[in-house]
């Protein structure tokens, strides 16, 4: 297995052809926010939080999906990168609509954390206030479009875990929605087994238990690599 | 005695032309033709485009040679009749003479004006003169003949390596050197690849690709038949946009008719050369002109790009190594293949070889299609070739490279039309859309036109472009409503170069170039716009 040696921060790191910067920063203890990104799943590189700057390169380049190489410099934390983070996040609240204090995940919110990682106490930019609506026609959860922020982190583990494919994204742009089924309401979709990945992958209160009230949804996403590894292990196994 | 040179009425098809009533003006020619019993000895031709879309609906008369602009159907009868004088004329004192004759509405145009004079037609060479509706046409013009000689004659590498020596760089606006992309392709391991020719045409304004498609459809069917060849392809997909029927109907006749004559398909020319073409119908995104969108869609998924590398040469269409050219990157590949590569080095510029093929709109007396060497200065273009803005006006801008391109200023129209030079003015090249806009236009209000295309055409798969997009129009319009303070003005700024930087695809990289590029030479016109500031207050009461 060949072996890179690269720059991050400052911080010499070897690391195995193929592993991506993201895995190269936690290694050397460095944490670069992300969003869309989840272990277990596939990278899309959507949300644009892991931006980080490549010497020699014009372009940022998304960690979680950009492998390491040989004498790579990588900055992770420049002032312009932090501007961007900033702005993103911001970007993300304006464009849904994100009440903390009466949401299910208040407290338990990667968005809410990745907004105190990136110090945005305000937004620069004006809210929106979207019209959006409530899906609540499913007997155990419920999807809240106004807290969704699009990551698609429940449309690729109902398809690449679970293997339902219940999920999908409707509309473009600024109209994107996630849809299940058919654009069917969440309850009638027959495809759905009810394993609740899906909800307990999503980053805010979008998904969530029936009967969960404000900081009640205390779900870990990172319970699903566990998930993956056993499944791949047992695979592996004669 | 000589017989009479044939009479040849050519009708422009094109989409310009027919709104102009060229349809009528074609059917009343052919009803008068054939009430005279003239069938034998005048034809009516249907051709694709003839040049100054503006001037429509276009009517060239052969042998003449001479074009004839506004023509109306009721023109027919007389047009018609001039030309039965004439030939009785002639057969009386067997002297030929000019035709005496000029529409009612219309004008005759002088093939000596800039717009026509100019010109140097590579791509071009067959629009507007053969009928794109017949196979027979376009192969007495040679069609099919490159890819005969390429298949039965040379070997891959020796196409790959024509085309890299030609210079030719990509038409669809991003200018990748095509000899290079080709050879990529080509050593990619594996025995299936795909050749996708991207015909997803959506800049405003842009025309350039459904004119070729349009008037000599085959054109393009060789050029990718010759690329599959030289990256050993089997399979060919044409993704062209669903709002363009009439090149959809020419390319569906044109693909089975190129079936029927075994110029596509299974070993051609007796050899062991495939290439099949499948089109493709978009169904109205923009973003799925960005190639990584285009795969997506081709195989049945949503339109959304993707990170890249993988790029497509790698991981293309099913996660083949996949080959994709713009539409006029395909029609070049004849004519430097029958030339020679020197032959097209020899045109353009160091950088920048060969033509390119505009579509000159806006305020402009002389709009449409035309096609130049590339170097040519943007004014020789505007001013010459396109007249210059109507009479009392005068050219402020010329936008080019669309939603993801700029404004170049009128004090900057001396730049040569080149990849290079476009760029450092904060635009590029684009694949060919020119508008021009004279002193009474809004910069700012172009700039929010532009940016509320980007917002519409989002797929919104990343934040910086689906949520980025929305608040810069907002601010805009903030501008536009004379709400905005200098707070405002350097926020969209700033904003622009996040998006600009932060966006996954080219879309969203590109699209605040229109506000960067009018901030950059119409700053004034923003600060004009900002909300007065309230006079300090003396402190003194009255």
């Amino acid at each position: 297995m060949s072996v890179s040696t690269l720059m991050i921060d400052g911080h010499e790191v070897a690391m195995a052809a193929g592993a991506t910067l993201l895995a190269a920063a936690r290694e050397v203890g460095i944490t670069i926010p992300t969003l869309c990104h989840l272990e277990g799943l596939s990278p899309v590189a959507a949300c644009r939080l892991c931006l980080v700057e490549i010497e020699g390169s014009g372009k940022l380049e998304p960690a979680c999906i950009t492998p390491v190489l040989e004498g790579m410099v990588v900055r992770t934390d420049t002032s312009r990168l932090q501007d961007y983070r900033r702005t993103v996040i911001e970007l993300l609240f304006t464009e849904g609509n994100h009440v903390c204090a009466v949401c299910v995940a208040n407290g338990h919110c990667e968005l809410q954390d990745r907004a105190v990682d990136v110090g945005m106490d305000h937004s620069r930019l004006p809210y929106r206030y979207p019209d959006r609506p409530v899906d609540l026609s499913h007997h155990l959860f419920g999807l809240d479009h106004n807290r969704c922020i699009l990551c698609t982190r429940c449309v690729r583990v109902c398809d690449e875990v679970e293997g339902a494919h219940v999920w999908d994204v409707g509309w473009r742009g600024e109209h994107c929605r996630i849809i299940s089924g058919l654009n069917q309401p969440w309850g009638e979709v027959d495809s759905c087994t009810n394993c609740g990945k899906c909800v307990q992958v999503c980053p805010t209160g979008a998904l969530f238990h029936k009967g969960d009230t404000a900081e009640e949804k205390h779900d870990d996403s990172s319970q699903l690599v566990a998930l993956v590894r056993a499944r791949q292990a047992r695979q592996v196994a004669p | 005695m000589t017989p009479p040179a044939p009479l040849c009425l050519r009708c422009c098809t094109s989409a310009g032309c027919l709104a102009s009533g060229a349809a009528e003006l074609r059917e009343a020619l052919q009803r008068t033709v054939s009430r005279l019993e003239l069938a034998d000895r005048v034809e009516i031709r249907g051709v694709g485009c003839l040049g100054p879309c503006s001037q429509g609906a276009l009517l060239a008369v052969d042998p003449d040679g001479v074009i004839f602009a506004g023509v109306r159907a009721e023109d027919a009868a007389g047009l018609i009749a001039a030309l039965v004088h004439r030939s009785v004329l002639e057969a009386t004192d067997g002297q030929w003479r000019p035709l005496a004759w000029t529409p009612a509405t219309g004008e005759r145009l002088d093939t000596r004006r800039p717009f026509f004079a100019h010109q140097r037609r590579v791509v071009l060479e067959n629009c507007g003169l053969i009928d794109p509706e017949r196979i027979e046409a376009a192969i007495e013009r040679g069609a099919y003949d490159q890819l005969r000689r390429a298949v039965q004659d040379l070997s891959p590498v020796q196409v790959v390596e024509t085309i890299r020596c030609s210079g030719l760089r990509g038409r669809g606006g991003a200018g990748y050197p095509t000899g290079l992309k080709w050879a990529t392709v080509a050593k990619m391991p594996g025995d299936h690849k795909v050749v996708v020719c991207n015909a997803d045409e959506g800049d405003p304004g842009a025309f350039m690709d459904r004119s070729v498609l349009e008037g000599d459809p085959h054109r393009v069917l060789e050029g990718m038949a010759i690329a599959a060849f030289a990256v050993g392809a089997s399979r060919g997909f044409l993704y062209i946009r669903a709002e363009y029927t009439l090149a959809i109907s020419n390319l569906r006749r044109a693909i089975e008719q190129a079936n029927r004559h075994r110029l596509l398909g299974q070993s051609l020319f007796d050899s062991g050369f495939d290439f099949s073409v499948e089109l493709r119908v978009g169904a109205g995104a923009y973003v799925c002109g960005e190639e990584t969108a285009l795969i997506h869609s081709i195989e049945g998924k949503r339109g959304t790009p993707r990170p890249r590398p993988p790029y497509p040469a790698e991981q293309g269409v099913g996660g083949l190594p996949t080959l994709i050219n713009n539409v006029e990157t395909f029609a070049n590949v004849v004519p430097i293949l029958r030339e020679g590569a020197d032959w097209y080095a020899a045109i353009g510029t160091t950088s920048s070889k060969g033509t390119k093929v505009f579509s000159l709109t806006g305020h402009v007396r002389w709009g449409g299609l035309l096609e130049v060497p590339m170097g040519t200065s943007l004014s020789m273009i505007v001013e010459e070739m396109g007249g210059g803005a109507p009479e009392g006006f005068t050219i402020k801008a010329v936008q080019t490279g669309g939603p993801s391109g700029g404004c170049v200023p009128a004090s900057e129209l001396d730049t040569a039309v080149d990849y290079a030079s476009l760029q450092a003015l904060g635009t590029i090249m684009g694949s060919g859309g020119m508008v021009v806009m004279d002193h009474t236009t809004d910069m700012v209000g172009i700039a929010a036109f532009f940016m509320e295309f980007c917002r519409d055409e989002s797929c919104g798969k990343c934040v910086p472009c689906r949520a980025g997009t929305v608040q810069l129009h907002g601010l805009l319009q903030k501008h536009l409503a004379g709400d905005a303070t200098a707070e405002d003005l350097a926020q969209l700024e700033a904003l622009c170069h996040m998006v600009k930087d932060t966006s996954l695809c080219g879309l969203g990289q590109s699209a605040p170039k229109p506000v960067l590029s009018t901030l950059r030479f119409f700053r004034d016109e923003y600060v004009a716009r900002l909300k007065p500031v309230a006079a300090p207050s003396t402190g003194v009461a009255p």
